[in-house]
């Protein structure tokens, strides 16, 4: 029986089939001659997710609100040769001369396989390790250390938290998503030390039914406050509410979805960062080739605290904010050992916000219980 | 109280991971055996599944019922299996190709019509508690069982007992097993077909409003993530049987929970193993079951990857 390769097949072909009639309606928006700057914006899913696209996709709404700026967007753009088509037609159709591919998996080879055809334009990537000596001048990468957030969020959840277990959704061990985890923990662990994080990864950046079972899978073992690190966390966020979990968002602000249950959220805050890139380019000016940037530098935000949240906790979370801010904080420092008794950091040492070695981080650190492989 | 279950917490979890995941497989696949019993295959039932999701979610969501909404995609997932049924029955026309496009135009359609929908909140189908007897709450998670799902133990027994007993089941088998035999009894095998078909869509329509309106509950695009098509191939592994229908169903659900079950309980090692399970699962079962000396029991005469 061959249906998950079919299945595969399928769902890739119809994959392009939307993209290119999504290419199609975005053909006749031809850029006038006088509009100086076309920016294009590619999303790996729908940009309505809740989640990851739709934080994009609110900052190119408000690239759009902007003077002389015509913004092409295209959602459901699979990190295959389906990207290098969109890119180039957004290129060549609509007159882009800065483009935003927004996945992680757009970078490499498909980024790194256009990016040397097209010198004048301008390809700024969410996520991808860019560097001097390896990479075009005319590719740049953009991130967010929005670990800190998930810190913030596990503060809230160790003070919510009863059973001293908290739950963790995650798509893939990739280094992103390890420090997100690990950073839920210690945030929660500033609390409580005797707290505990479980972590169940599905395997995909956007499965249902998966996201769902790893929820009650979570719920059953005793978690009580579940976040999670997948492409739209409106089913995570919903199921555990539904099994009287508390919930920190991620990506964009979920309280809608359960506003009892929401302490906070860990949100990217991407208008201020694109507008701030758009119109640097519309100056002149070139955008610097390796951005990143935390709390302090508007990237990333923390929704506002739902009513669950207890005074003791707005406080602790509240002065950890303002040190996070200040600069130089880390949430990774020594001592501490990873989850299989390696040690990261001897007593003393500590890896910073801003440290490169934190994307590349590969473990799980003590007290989360999973594994990476 | 304490609630660490330990190794037991897996067996619950398949359990009730059985319960709650099972439910669109089963009406997917019970709706493709109806559409290959009468000889006609309809690989389009992924995306009559996901056309049902976006329905059902949005008009639960425009009229505030769950039940119109399950309607609505019973509606929606006629339409596009008569749709099917249709476009077969000229002559010359494979049926498979068809499935396919039929798959890709509900997927598209669904996407399309669903993006108004993918924000809102709409209400959720209700459940029944049978864990009520019990002080965990993991038991009582696990015996949340939703109406459709005891709708569907009822339509499979009543499928079987169609197929076996009344004069409709008997029609629908003789035009599967033979098209001559059915016109020499002045049968319309492609009127019967196409009838089939559509009813088949509705199950599969229903199925979706199981997904977007229980379990996960919500409308978004990856919603499926290939159920449809397991559920078809789940017909071959059920031998055209509604009843064995339930239990693969079943089956496929509760492996499905294995995986995100034994990462909880400790066993993190190899997920992506344990998430092949249900694959692997299908291959042995098959493998197990197979004959090199006798023809695919059961197997509706008709078919064409049987004929």
């Amino acid at each position: 029986m061959s249906s998950p390769l079919f299945s595969r097949r399928v769902l890739l072909k119809a994959g392009a089939a939307l993209a290119g009639t999504s290419a199609l309606s975005a053909m006749p928006q031809i850029a006038s001659a006088s509009s100086p700057l076309t920016v294009g914006f590619i999303y790996v899913g729908p940009k309505d997710d809740f989640g990851y696209n739709q934080a994009h996709a609110e900052g190119a709404a408000a690239v759009k609100a902007l003077e002389g700026v015509t913004v092409v967007e295209e959602e459901n753009v699979a990190e295959t040769v389906d990207v290098q088509k969109s890119m180039e037609s957004m290129i060549n159709f609509d007159g882009a001369s800065l483009l935003f591919p927004t996945s992680f998996g757009y970078f490499d080879p498909h980024i790194l396989e256009v990016a040397p055809k097209y010198a004048d334009v301008r390809f700024q990537h969410a996520a991808g390790l860019w560097s001097a000596d390896k990479h075009p001048m005319n590719v740049g990468s953009y991130f967010g250390y929005i670990g800190m957030g998930q810190y913030l969020n596990g503060i809230t959840a160790g003070h919510a938290s009863k059973t001293k277990k908290i739950g963790f959704v995650a798509a893939k061990p990739i280094p992103q998503v390890l420090l997100n985890i690990n950073s839920f923990l210690l945030g929660a662990r500033q609390v409580d030390p005797e707290i505990t994080c479980q972590v169940i990864f599905t395997g995909e950046w956007s499965l249902a039914v998966k996201e769902a079972e790893a929820t009650n899978a979570l719920a059953d073992a005793g978690c009580d406050v579940i976040t999670c690190h997948v492409d739209g966390p409106k089913v995570v966020m919903e199921t555990a509410a539904g099994r009287d979990c508390f919930i920190c968002g991620y990506h964009a602000n979920q309280s809608p979805l359960a506003p009892e249950k929401y302490l906070t959220g860990a949100e990217w805050n991407w208008a201020g960062v694109y507008t701030g890139m758009v119109e640097t380019v519309m100056a002149g000016g070139t955008i610097d080739n390796f951005v990143r940037g935390g709390l302090a530098d508007g990237f990333i935000k923390m929704s506002p605290l739902g009513p669950a949240v207890s005074d003791a906790a707005r406080n602790q979370f509240e002065a950890t904010k303002a040190e996070i801010i200040k600069g130089g904080f880390a949430a990774i420092k020594g001592p501490l050992n990873d989850n299989t008794g390696s040690v990261i950091a001897a007593a003393g040492e500590a890896f910073v916000e801003t440290d490169i070695k934190l994307e590349s981080m590969d473990y799980l650190v003590e007290g989360v219980i999973g594994s990476t492989s | 109280m304490d609630t660490d279950l330990g190794l037991w917490a897996i067996p619950i979890a398949i359990i009730g991971g059985a319960i709650r995941v099972s439910t669109p497989f089963l009406f997917v696949s019970l709706g493709e055996v109806l559409t290959e019993r009468s000889g006609r295959i309809n690989l389009g039932l992924e995306g009559t599944l996901v056309f049902g999701a976006m329905s059902g979610y949005a008009v639960a969501y425009l009229t505030g019922s769950p039940w119109a909404g399950v309607l609505a995609a019973a509606l929606a997932g006629s339409v596009l299996g008569l749709v099917h049924g249709l476009i077969c029955s000229l002559p010359r026309v494979n049926d498979i190709a068809i499935g396919i496009a039929m798959m890709l135009l509900g997927m598209g359609l669904a996407f399309f019509f669903g993006k108004p929908y993918i924000q809102p909140v709409a209400p959720d189908l209700p459940s029944i508690n049978f864990g009520w007897w019990s002080d965990l709450p993991q038991v009582q998670a696990a015996l949340r069982v939703n109406v459709l799902f005891l709708i569907g133990i009822a339509a499979a027994i009543f499928m079987w007992w169609m197929f076996r007993a009344t004069r409709i089941g008997l029609l629908i088998r003789v035009v599967g097993d033979s098209t001559d035999a059915a016109r020499a009894m002045g049968l319309r095998p492609a009127l019967i077909r196409t009838l089939a078909t559509a009813a088949g869509g509705a199950f599969a329509g229903i199925g979706g409003a199981y997904l977007s309106l229980f379990y996960p509950g919500s409308w978004n695009e990856g919603i499926s993530s290939g159920q449809g098509l397991m559920a078809v191939a789940l017909v071959i592994f059920a031998r055209w049987n509604p009843i064995a229908c339930f239990w693969a169903a079943l089956l496929f659900g509760g492996a499905g929970a294995l995986g995100p079950a034994l990462q909880s309980a400790g066993f993190s090692e190899g997920y992506y193993l344990f998430y092949a399970a249900p694959y692997v699962l299908t291959l042995g079962v098959l493998i197990a079951t197979s004959s090199p000396t006798r023809a695919m029991h059961g197997a509706p005469g008709e078919l064409s990857i049987t004929k």
